[in-house]
């Protein structure tokens, strides 16, 4: 196992290596000089090509790139053009942000779609299972920011129960992080959630057609047994990259939500210097996305090797 | 060893809600199995072989309606509540399925599969149930049984994978074993040593099988009655000698013509012209007037021929239990 992960990082590292490329190729394509708009009106020649030569602007592009790569790999992701404050720290700023709004929103998505896709599946035609489907439709067929914006006014609004946006560390104040994020997560969460029920459902409803299982109830095992230990098993093993997937794009930051209710996520970041092309900043949350993408797929690898016996990690 | 029958149906229908509409899988069947005794039913694919043991134990799919008197051990099944059926099916039947590769759960080691029904049923603890895991598995011939317990079903041949499902279905140390063609997918040598193993299990342990197979061969070699069914209903059944050596109805005697011949001669195949009716359009005569040899009189078209006796404990579902040759009869 330890071998196999080791492997893994390696070969992690190695996709993040081209990831570098490609966004460093990627953001010379873009028009636009962002030192100009930088300067915006405050534009004179001498300033400009001053600002060029510290960025190494002025280098030729493989010198750039490797420059970037050497110094990102001590942790220098270079400094903002906006604020000329070190990208590493700009973009690590906001990661407990997108973290904690993310892994709330797929805790509360999985508490309902387990429960509901398993029960679906299992009493499929019944009520809850028309129920579900209906709720399933819902969730992936009205916009997330509306969605977004019926919550702040019932529950900031209307009811008056939760802040309508802002944000508050969970270091700080879990209480108030708790409050703060409760409807963003919920947003988030429903969309993932009818994405999850569905995929339970039919990954439960498959397993629930094979031989193995009226093996079991033919051993006269407890219904709960059968759908637990014999089922549900079976069908994790599909729903797990489901899971991990919708994590792993919610890491990426929900950009929407995230200017909805002003949550300082990496969403915000990466929408805030696309704007003002901070392209030192944009490389860096891009960087970091993908670093935790990759993660979130190690940790996907390693759950897999121990939900199915069948897959032999070498 | 009693008289009593371990497992009796009577009248068993079962109705199969499909969205062409009702299917009739079984359409009123009676057997029982005593102790110690090999029951066989066999017909062809569709005949309602498996739905009728299925349904007899509980097992029947949410779509099917079933209808009938089941007792096992002399308990009236039919009307039991499903709790209670499912309790009595775990304690007292065994079941061996058609396809060992995949009638065993992928992610459970084989011990655990072959513990869990002592554990429900026995209320054996995780460690005596283990230790009755490695008796069993011991006990169907597989190699090195106290380190193959914790393997997974995949590190298995198909051979041994129906050996642990066998060691599963004795767990509690069933009155009954229900084998659903548990030599089809397998390799000759194999289904050999897995019928072998099989019989010499019910020697030691007097259990009653009901075994459902296509395999004439295997029906000759270790079942006492013989039950052929056709489109949901039995048309012969009787002790195997005297079902082999004096068929009575013209669907057995064309199976067993069209055996292959166990000696290996060239012979060609002989084999039954057109197919059995949909079970969602039975006639209302006899299922197998427009295949038979015989095709007398339009009587067996609309009129259902009933079970009658030609010896003791034989019966035949014909008009003409006489004509098995192929003569039109008058
Ligand atoms: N789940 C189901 N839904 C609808 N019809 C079914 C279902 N299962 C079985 N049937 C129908 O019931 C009839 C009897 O099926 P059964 O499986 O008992 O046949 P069998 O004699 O065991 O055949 P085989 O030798 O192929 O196993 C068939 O016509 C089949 O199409
Ligand atoms: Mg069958």
């Amino acid at each position: 196992m330890a071998r196999f992960v080791l492997r893994r990082l390696l070969q992690s590292c190695v996709v993040l290596l081209g990831v570098t490329l490609v966004v460093f190729l990627l953001l010379q394509l873009v028009p636009g000089d962002p030192v100009r708009v930088a300067l915006g009106t405050r534009f004179d020649p001498q300033t400009y090509e001053a600002l060029r030569a510290r960025a190494g602007l002025d280098q030729p592009l493989v010198a750039q790139y490797f420059d970037y790569l050497g110094r990102a790999l001590t942790g220098d992701l270079g400094v903002s053009f906006r604020s000329g404050r070190p990208v590493t720290s700009i973009v690590l700023e906001r990661l407990p942000a997108t973290l904690s709004l993310a892994v709330t929103a797929v805790v509360f998505a999985t508490l309902i779609a387990f429960p509901l896709g398993i029960l679906s599946a299992i009493r499929s035609g019944s009520f809850v299972d028309h129920a579900a489907r209906v709720f399933s439709q819902f969730g992936v067929s009205v916009p997330d920011f509306w969605m977004g914006i019926m919550g702040i006014l019932l529950f900031a609004g209307v009811l008056g129960w939760l802040p309508p946006s802002g944000y508050v560390a969970l270091t700080e104040d879990p209480a108030g992080w708790a409050s703060h994020v409760a409807l963003p997560a919920a947003t988030v969460g429903l969309v993932t959630a009818s994405i999850l029920t569905r995929f339970i459902r039919s990954s439960m409803l498959e397993v629930l057609s094979e031989d193995y299982v009226r093996t079991a109830e033919a051993k006269g095992l407890r219904t709960r047994v059968v759908v637990l230990r014999h089922v549900l098993r079976n069908a994790l093993i599909p729903v797990v990259t489901v899971v991990a997937v919708q994590l792993a794009s919610l890491l990426g930051g929900v950009i929407v939500i995230e200017v909805l209710f002003a949550w300082p996520g990496i969403g915000r970041l990466t929408y805030d210097s696309v704007q003002a092309r901070d392209y030192p900043v944009l490389q860096g949350a891009i960087l970091l996305v993908a670093a935790l993408f990759l993660l979130v797929n190690l940790l996907v690898d390693i759950l897999y090797a121990r939900l199915d016996p069948r897959i032999t990690v070498r | 060893m009693s008289d009593r029958a371990v497992l009796a149906v009577e009248d068993l229908t079962v109705t199969i809600g499909t969205r062409r509409g009702p299917a009739r899988a079984v359409a009123g069947v009676d057997w029982s199995v005593r102790a110690g005794e090999t029951l066989a039913l066999v017909g062809e694919s569709g005949s309602g072989k498996s739905m009728s043991v299925l349904a007899a134990t509980g097992l029947a799919p949410r779509s099917a309606r079933v209808t009938g008197r089941v007792h096992l051990l002399g308990t009236e099944l039919t009307g039991l509540p499903g709790e209670d059926r499912r309790r009595m099916r775990g304690r007292h039947v065994g079941f061996v399925f058609q396809d060992p590769m995949t009638s065993l759960n992928p992610v459970l080691t084989v011990g655990r599969q072959v513990t869990e029904a002592g554990e429900e049923h026995l209320g054996l603890t995780r460690r005596a149930a283990r230790a009755r895991a490695v008796e069993l598995l011991d006990l169907v011939g597989i190699p090195s049984p106290a380190e193959r317990v914790d393997a997974y079903p995949h590190q298995f041949s198909g051979g041994m994978r129906q050996r642990v499902v066998i060691a599963m279905a004795l767990a509690c140390e069933p009155d009954l074993l229900i084998a659903d063609e548990p030599t089809t997918a397998l390799d000759v040598t194999t289904q050999a040593q897995i019928v072998e193993l099989v019989a010499d299990l019910q020697r030691r342990l007097g259990t009653a099988v009901v075994w459902i197979t296509h395999d004439l061969g295997v029906v000759a070699g270790i079942a006492d009655t013989v039950a052929v069914m056709y489109a949901g209903r039995i048309l012969e059944q009787g002790p195997v000698d005297a079902v082999f050596t004096n068929p009575s109805h013209p669907y057995t005697t064309a199976l067993l013509a069209a055996r292959p011949d166990p000696d290996g001669g060239g012979d060609e195949l002989v084999t039954i012209q057109g197919s059995p009716p949909s079970p969602l359009d039975l006639p209302a005569g006899c299922a197998f007037w427009p295949r038979c040899p015989v095709r007398g009189a339009a009587r067996c078209e609309h009129e259902l021929p009933p079970l009658v006796p030609v010896a003791a404990d034989h019966h035949v579902r014909t008009f003409y239990p006489h004509h098995t040759d192929g003569g039109v009869p008058t």
